[in-house]
């Protein structure tokens, strides 16, 4: 396979959010606005293409009996590293927005499901640009999501007003908009994925 | 190269290998970003602290920790004392924590020497954006909330749906859950406020 077919496969045909149906948990809980959703998408997508280039690197030194012990302790230790640049250097914001979702990116189980069934049967490159196509899929997924999300519930994308503030649905920043609107999007992805 | 095998020496050699790896390269990074989060962490504080002062020509003393036991739980409060240029007592900030909707809600909020709120700013929160998160702004100067001003000393700052009465306010539009979360930060900074004062006045005067 080449890698564009990689990156491809990870933004359409296994589209993490609308097909594999990977990450739930942070997909509906973190995407209460359009600019949460992106950057937990685009934080989980620096955290996917490091720990899939090293895994994928250590494939060979790794005994099969402890290979998931082993990736576990990779993808922690790149999370945490992600933890404490983000609170070191990200603006405050986005910070406390996404702070207690960040170390949640360890059980994400789009992180070692790749590792898991990618990175650790082929090359470091490929696995890169698998850890690229996935990442954006997913930062796609959450991003639309995100929007969506916030449009109906809140009125605005990424914080511009559209809608004047009696046309909120309330229900759509909260828990049920987001399994609501997140069915309806699978189902339109399905329809243009067909065609 | 081969796969090397899952044999016990094996798998206790890599397994303990990757951890000493990867904890050099935690400390290390940790040793970087120490500095930076500390002292975007001050900056953080001590902008707030300006802000709901309403002064930028103060000095703060040293924050002082308050733990007190409020309806049978232990709240714990940071009381930071603010003079002004001339070293005359301006009051104080502090930092006061509620559960909100979506968790925790830290408030840091300024009283005179009387106790009248001269402002708050959120400290931590996850409310739900739009909604509970509006409480940056809602209880400002000026906004329909406003708080600005009042001092719990004439009756605790309450949502205006449970009591009309007294210091009512009107809570944020479906956020009543915060608003009062809000309130009782408020109330129990207040409280402590004013207690930790008295009990500085009388050791004062022993002495």
């Amino acid at each position: 396979m080449s890698n564009l077919k990689i990156l491809l496969n990870g933004l359409i045909k296994e589209n993490p959010t609308f097909v594999l149906f990977l990450g739930m948990c942070p997909t509906l809980a973190t995407t209460t606005s359009g600019i949460n959703g992106l950057s937990m998408g685009l934080s989980t997508m620096a955290v996917l293409v490091c720990t899939n280039f090293v895994i994928s690197c250590i494939k060979k030194i790794t005994p099969d009996m402890v290979r998931i012990p082993v990736f576990i302790v990779v993808i922690a230790a790149f999370v945490t590293i992600l933890q404490m640049f983000m609170s070191a250097y990200a603006p405050q914001s986005i910070n406390d927005a996404l702070g207690i979702y960040i170390p949640l990116i360890v059980v994400n189980c789009i992180i070692l499901g790749r590792a898991e069934s990618f990175a650790c049967k082929n090359s470091p490159i490929s696995s890169i640009f698998d850890g690229l196509g996935i990442g954006l899929g997913f930062t796609m997924g959450l991003t639309i999501l995100g929007v969506v999300r916030e449009l109906l519930g809140a009125g605005s994308i990424f914080g511009v007003r559209l809608l004047p503030e009696t046309c909120n649905i309330l229900l759509f920043v909260l828990p049920p908009g987001a399994f609501i609107s997140l069915g309806y999007l699978v189902a339109l992805f399905n329809k243009f994925k067909k065609a | 190269m081969e796969k090397i095998k899952s044999s016990l020496s094996n798998m206790i050699l890599v397994l303990v290998g990757v951890a000493l790896i990867v904890g050099a390269i935690l400390a290390y990074v940790n040793h970087i970003t120490e500095g930076p989060i500390r002292t975007k962490a001050e900056q953080t504080l001590a902008e707030g602290i300006k802000k709901v002062m309403g002064s930028s020509d103060i000095s703060v003393a040293a924050p002082e920790v308050v733990n007190e036991r409020i309806d049978g739980k232990q709240f714990s409060f940071t009381i930071h004392k603010v003079n002004n240029a001339t070293g005359q007592s301006l009051g104080s900030a502090v930092e006061s924590t509620t559960m909100g909707f979506g968790g925790e809600l830290k408030v840091l909020v300024g009283f005179d020497v009387n106790g009248c709120i001269l402002g708050y700013t959120i400290l931590s929160t996850s409310e739900t954006p739009g909604l509970g998160m509006k409480a940056g702004t809602w209880f400002q100067k000026g906004n329909k909330g406003s708080v600005i001003g009042l001092n719990p000393k004439d009756g605790e700052l309450h949502v205006s749906k449970d009591d009309k009465n007294g210091n009512a306010i009107d809570a944020i539009t479906a956020s009543t859950i915060t608003s009062r979360a809000f309130l009782k930060a408020i109330n129990q900074a207040y409280k402590v406020y004013m207690k930790h004062n008295k009990d500085t006045q009388t050791k004062q005067e022993r002495r």
